[in-house]
């Protein structure tokens, strides 16, 4: 797997270097590879479940390295992970093309250890939706498709709730791994931050999730429950 | 041989004194560097030219010959830009045109250029953020025979002063575009909207900027500033003594990186004399509207023994500059009360553009401009652009040969600026040839005013004015959506410099270069501006 990132870090690689080029003219604008960055950190922590959602990107006005990454700590034990790189590019006023790698390591015995091609946009679509679509090709050929919209809605200019939805479709099941063919699970959200500063931001969560057709039906049978819900309290932090 | 030596010396003397009578030199010795500034009891590391914030006040008359000594005590490179000055190339301060280098650390850099205008100006730095961080202050030069009467003048700059580096908050600005906008809409103010219009028409105005994701609240991309009378916050007051009766000459300096100011003195009527330096006939008005990097001059006339509030309140009305004309210290005048934000409209987007957007949309009740929108009190005087008139007729008065299209636009979501559609680059510019008349028309695509600078030249603004009675500006401030011209006559020969003073906007790449040609022919039918040849003086010293 490691060979894999480094491989496609190094194809992109180039691409980054003759991105930004410098200049004599010292203005403030771009003078490295990486002039800004901009990442937020999304911890939260429930009853017995915790987990944190990072997401974020380090650059330049047209090209960025896009990082993401979430996870579950059950009962203070990591339950599953995901790790994401990917190149981003600027390809529209409001949008950004993407390409890169998703890594899914092995944490519980039940889990597969997967790593997907990842390609997609990423940007704003009118009405501030926040907006993100990805196809995943999984190292063994399956093709799933994640959808993800956050939009804000102003209270105040600090206190600031934020709804979101999000879904994942696959093309085929993976029965080993309760992974039906079509829409497998949705995901929405509703956050009530308070931003003390940009940077600093506690918030409270509700959550719910739900496995849908096949996927349901392979929860059923192993008497997992197919929907979960319930508040978390959290901080965003951004950097 | 000796005598004739001798006699030769003497010859050459003979031809040369008379140019030396009458040019004065004046020279200045300016210190960079960073030091510990105090503004509102937060300390912060910021820029200093000779110990202070802003710098002194340099003063000059037409005729002389200029020579400033800059000494870069910083880690850093630095410049020094004289801007509104006519300059030859190679002592206009901007590292990168014109063969330019920047002045390296511990490195002293002499600009020496003749003085050939004279008015209220002001220099800065062109590297980096400086300009947002200190280095900055006033130019005044006396014209051979002063024909503004006063009996007394005060330099009234004013500048936006931030805790952070600038880079840090051009880092703030790429991470999140809205990361300085506190007065957004929110689902109170759509409620408000809903009561006061209904539910439809505030529901089609948040659906419109929805649509276009943009923000009607968006006046100034950067605020928590503390804003300065030089280098003074409204607590610390800086005064100016007069006596009753007196004649007060302002010469008013916008040195501020990212704010627009109206500027007004409760009970004064202020008597416009000067824009950019260039004299126009007077104009009598309450309030002005002033843009980044322009300067005006005022005469003021109190006639009552009291003090009054010099006051700037910037544009998205995020607090004030404040200073006072008194009769002795210590005295303080009527404390303003902020105005109403603008929203923008409708109005402040580009037609054009709106159109080739949505050829569908509805054209009617269309509101007018929320930019141009002061809020000033009914019957307020306030000048407009189209009061300028040149006091000195135009010499120039040859129609312009072509157009040149200059669009300012940007992607305002990723904080991306260009001028001519792209970013700064230094291989790009409009090319003119030597003393060629041409027209600049400045198409504004974008939601916020540009105030576009041209070093090296004034241009005439074409504010409806006979063309000699035309205003010459270094600086001309083009609203939101609007298209505004000028005409220049291409006589200084280089490469210039042609940006937003925006400084983030600058610095997010809205700037470019007009490249004059050489003059190949030494006659022309204009008489054309009395260049000193370009190896006149500036040299680094280590």
């Amino acid at each position: 797997m490691n060979i894999k990132i480094i491989a496609i870090m190094a194809l992109l690689a180039p691409s980054f270097a003759f991105a930004e080029a410098a200049h004599n003219h010292n203005h403030l604008g771009e003078s490295n590879l990486f002039p800004y960055h901009s990442f937020t950190l999304e911890t939260d922590y429930g009853k017995d479940k915790s987990n944190w959602d990072l997401d974020g990107w380090a650059g330049g006005d047209y090209q960025k390295l896009w990082v993401k990454s979430e996870g579950n700590v059950e009962n203070g034990k990591l339950s599953d992970a995901n790790l994401w790189a990917l190149y981003s590019r600027n390809i529209a006023t409001f949008w950004d093309a993407q390409i890169g790698l998703r890594y899914d390591p092995k944490i519980q015995a039940h889990q597969r250890e997967s790593s997907y091609v990842a390609f997609g946009i990423n940007g704003l679509a009118p009405f501030f939706f926040e907006t993100e679509a990805y196809g995943l090709l999984r190292d063994d050929g399956l093709f799933s498709i994640h959808l993800k919209q956050e939009n804000d809605i102003l209270i105040t200019n600090r206190l600031v709730l934020s709804p979101s939805l999000a879904l994942n479709i696959n093309s085929r099941s993976d029965e080993e791994y309760q992974i039906g063919s079509g829409l497998s699970d949705a995901e929405a959200k509703l956050m009530l931050r308070y931003e003390f500063t940009r940077e600093f931001a506690p918030y409270v969560e509700y959550s719910y999730e739900r496995k849908f057709g096949k996927t349901a039906k392979l929860y059923d049978a192993i008497a997992e429950p197919i929907s979960s819900n319930g508040f978390r309290l959290g901080i965003r932090f951004k950097f | 041989m000796k005598i004739m030596k001798f006699a030769k010396l003497l010859l050459a003397f003979g031809f040369a004194l008379p140019m030396i009578a009458h040019a004065e030199t004046k020279e200045y010795n300016l210190v960079i560097a960073r030091q510990n500034v105090t503004i509102n009891g937060v300390t912060s590391n910021k820029i200093t030219i000779n110990n202070t914030l802003p710098g002194p006040v340099l003063r000059f008359k037409d005729g002389d010959e200029a020579i400033v000594h800059v000494t870069n005590n910083m880690n850093e490179d630095t410049s020094v830009h004289w801007h509104g000055l006519i300059v030859p190339g190679n002592m206009d301060g901007a590292p990168g045109f014109n063969g330019t280098m920047p002045i390296k650390p511990n490195e002293t850099f002499t600009y020496k250029f003749p003085i050939k205008q004279s008015g209220t100006y002001w220099y800065h730095s062109h590297t980096l953020g400086q300009e947002q961080e200190g280095l900055y202050a006033g130019i005044i030069i006396d014209p051979k025979e002063e024909q503004i009467k006063s009996d007394r003048e005060y330099v009234i700059l004013l500048s936006d002063y931030k805790h952070e580096s600038a880079k840090q908050t051009l880092q703030h600005l790429k991470s999140s575009s809205d990361y300085y906008q506190y007065h957004r809409k929110t689902i109170v103010d759509y409620l408000k909207d809903a009561k006061e219009r209904g539910f439809g028409a505030a529901s089609k105005t948040s659906l419109e900027w929805g649509k276009m994701r943009m923000l009607p609240t968006d006046l100034s991309d950067v605020t928590g500033y503390d804003f300065l009378i030089n280098g003074m916050t409204p607590n610390q007051n800086w005064t100016g003594i007069y006596k009753k009766g007196e004649k007060i000459r302002l010469r008013f300096i916008n040195a501020s990186a990212m704010s627009m100011y109206d500027v007004r003195i409760p009970g004064l009527k202020m008597t416009i004399v000067q824009a950019d330096g260039q004299d126009v006939e007077p104009v009598q008005v309450d309030e002005f509207r002033f843009g980044n990097a322009e300067t005006y001059d005022v005469i003021v006339e109190p006639k009552d023994d009291k003090p009054y509030t010099i006051t700037a309140e910037p544009i998205d009305r995020t607090g004030f500059a404040i200073g006072t004309l008194a009769t002795s210290l210590g005295q303080v005048g009527e404390k303003p009360v902020a105005r109403p934000r603008a929203l923008l409209t409708m109005s402040d987007m580009n037609m054009e553009l709106m159109m080739k957007d949505d050829p569908n949309m509805d054209m009617s009740n269309i509101p007018p401009s929320g930019w141009a929108n002061s809020n000033a009190p009914e019957g307020t005087r306030i000048l407009e652009y189209s009061d300028l008139r040149a006091l000195n007729p135009q010499t120039d008065l040859r129609e312009p040969t072509r157009d040149i299209v200059v669009r300012l636009g940007g992607n305002m979501e990723r904080y991306i600026w260009t001028m001519d559609g792209h970013v700064f680059d230094p291989k790009r510019g409009f090319k003119v040839d030597f003393n060629e008349r041409v027209r600049l028309t400045y198409i504004n695509e974008t939601m916020m005013a540009h105030p576009i600078h041209l070093h090296g030249m004034f241009v005439q603004l074409e504010n409806g004015q006979d063309m000699d009675k035309m205003p010459s500006k270094h600086t001309v401030i083009v609203p939101p959506g609007q298209t505004l011209s000028v005409l220049l006559t291409a006589n200084n020969p280089g490469d210039w410099p042609f940006h937003c003073h925006l400084f983030f906007h600058m610095a997010s790449g809205m700037m470019t270069q007009i490249s004059v040609a050489q003059p190949d022919t030494p006659k022309e039918t204009i008489p054309m501006m009395d260049m000193p040849k370009m190896n006149h003086g500036g040299h680094n010293e280590h």
